[in-house]
């Protein structure tokens, strides 16, 4: 009597467990949120490297963060960042946020002294077969392959951005830790001194002003980003 | 008077004496003769220099993210391990020279060694004369440690190695790197190093209007 009590009960919580399923695997509502992941890369006792002023570039990258994530909230956007101060985030808790996010788009926030203009990087890993994001299973450190090709199109507009905003932008693909890691469109963004006409520095990076224009550009780019997310899921 | 025995003794004991140092002065002669044999076999003429060679550099440029090829003549040994860490010693020579395009401290001592192993998953387990390889690039902890921090410069360093090897040694289709002998996460804090990189992986583009 006892057991089939227990049995009963199994019974109902398997079948309502079963009805939980199906409601989780009915087609959802079309989602109108569309979030975005500010990464500003390093911090606490990682500096990263040392810009021409002193400055870490932990610092930098908390700074651009900031003000990048405010551009996008004034455009409506969701912004998830993965840090808010001077403290040191793993490069695989820096992968968990953003991908528990579940966001259309992630920029890794970079700075450095070599080289000149803005240089985007979307991962190096060849694209997959089950690009789109049609797998339950991805390998941690290869999980990017599935979003490469949406990856190098967010960079293409990044790159539209920057340029029409007059900065000299070097494309690239690159294997960093966490960007290889990330299930969403997502490109590391490094910023240098900004080049003149003549190949020399324009502009620090210390520049309220390009930092600013730099900031300005990318949020553009985002906008762009979802409005053309927008028409693709209008017309798919 | 001294007692008989007395002087048997003194005579013996002075006879030692003698016989040890004549055995002393004709073993510190012995050694000196050994020392100078020594000398005499030391090479006096110069060691030959290897035939001088065409190597091809894939030179990165920080810049534009460039990366062309430059012919260098240099004496190369015949074999290949020794031969790829020549190139790309003298490849972080131009790197860490005042007037580099790609400023990296270090230069020929950075590399440490380089191994040629078959390629992984290859499946030419049988033809390891002629299959492709993965090169082990053993790079110097001071040459990391000292290396720019970023993204792009990074990535040259690496693509640039890659693509040297694979100039010269057409055979090594993968590479991994070592730093100080042990595996490290990144080269200065961004380009991974744990992974194994194919040496025909995109270079850097100038961003152009569509």
């Amino acid at each position: 009597m006892r057991w089939s009590k227990l049995g009963f009960a199994a019974f109902t919580m398997s079948w309502l467990g079963g009805a939980s399923l199906l409601a989780q695997q009915a087609p959802a509502a079309p989602q109108a949120r569309f979030v975005v992941v500010l990464d500003a890369a390093h911090g606490g006792d990682d500096s990263g490297g040392r810009l021409l002023n002193g400055q870490p570039e932990k610092a930098f990258t908390l700074a651009m963060s900031v003000r990048l994530r405010s551009l996008l909230a004034v455009r409506g956007i969701q912004v998830v960042t993965t840090r808010e101060s001077d403290q040191t985030v793993e490069a695989e808790r820096r992968a968990e946020i953003t991908n528990h996010a579940a966001a259309q788009a992630c920029l890794s926030l970079h700075a450095t002294e070599s080289g000149l203009g803005i240089h985007l990087f979307a991962s190096s890993l060849a694209p997959s077969a089950n690009a789109g994001g049609g797998v339950r299973f991805l390998a941690w450190k290869t999980a990017q392959s599935a979003w490469v090709t949406r990856s190098v199109a967010l960079e293409g507009d990044l790159n539209s951005a920057l340029l029409h905003a007059g900065m000299s932008v070097t494309l690239g693909r690159s294997s960093l830790p966490v960007l290889d890691s990330l299930t969403c469109p997502a490109v590391a963004v490094e910023i240098a001194p900004e080049m003149s006409s003549d190949k020399t520095v324009a502009a620090e990076l210390d520049d309220p002003g390009y930092q600013a224009r730099v900031a300005e550009a990318l949020a553009a780019a985002i906008v762009e980003w979802r409005t053309e997310a927008a028409r693709a899921e209008a017309h798919p | 008077m001294i007692p008989r025995h007395q002087a048997v003794i003194f005579s013996i004991l002075l006879l030692a004496s003698l016989v040890m140092g004549v055995t002393l002065w004709e073993l510190r002669e012995h050694a000196h003769r050994r020392l100078i044999a020594g000398q005499d076999s030391a090479p006096t003429s110069a060691p030959q220099v290897a035939a001088e060679l065409q190597a091809t550099l894939m030179v990165a440029s920080d810049s534009d993210g460039s990366m062309p090829a430059q012919l260098h003549a240099l004496p190369l040994p015949t074999d290949p391990g020794a031969r790829a860490r020549a190139i790309l010693g003298k490849l972080l020579d131009i790197y860490a020279a005042a007037d580099a395009a790609h400023p990296v401290p270090g230069g020929d001592g950075s590399v440490l060694e380089v191994f040629l192993l078959p390629a992984i998953n290859s499946g030419a387990a049988a033809d390891a004369a002629n299959g492709p390889q993965l090169a082990v690039v053993n790079l110097a902890g001071s040459f990391a440690a000292n290396h720019p921090s970023g993204i792009e410069t990074e990535t040259l360093t690496v693509l640039s190695i890659c693509g040297t090897l694979h100039a010269n040694l057409p055979r090594v289709s993968q590479v991994r790197f070592l730093v100080d002998g042990q595996v490290r996460s990144t080269l200065a804090g961004h380009a991974d190093l744990t992974r194994t990189y194919l040496t025909g992986e995109p270079v850097l583009t100038e961003g152009r209007q569509p």
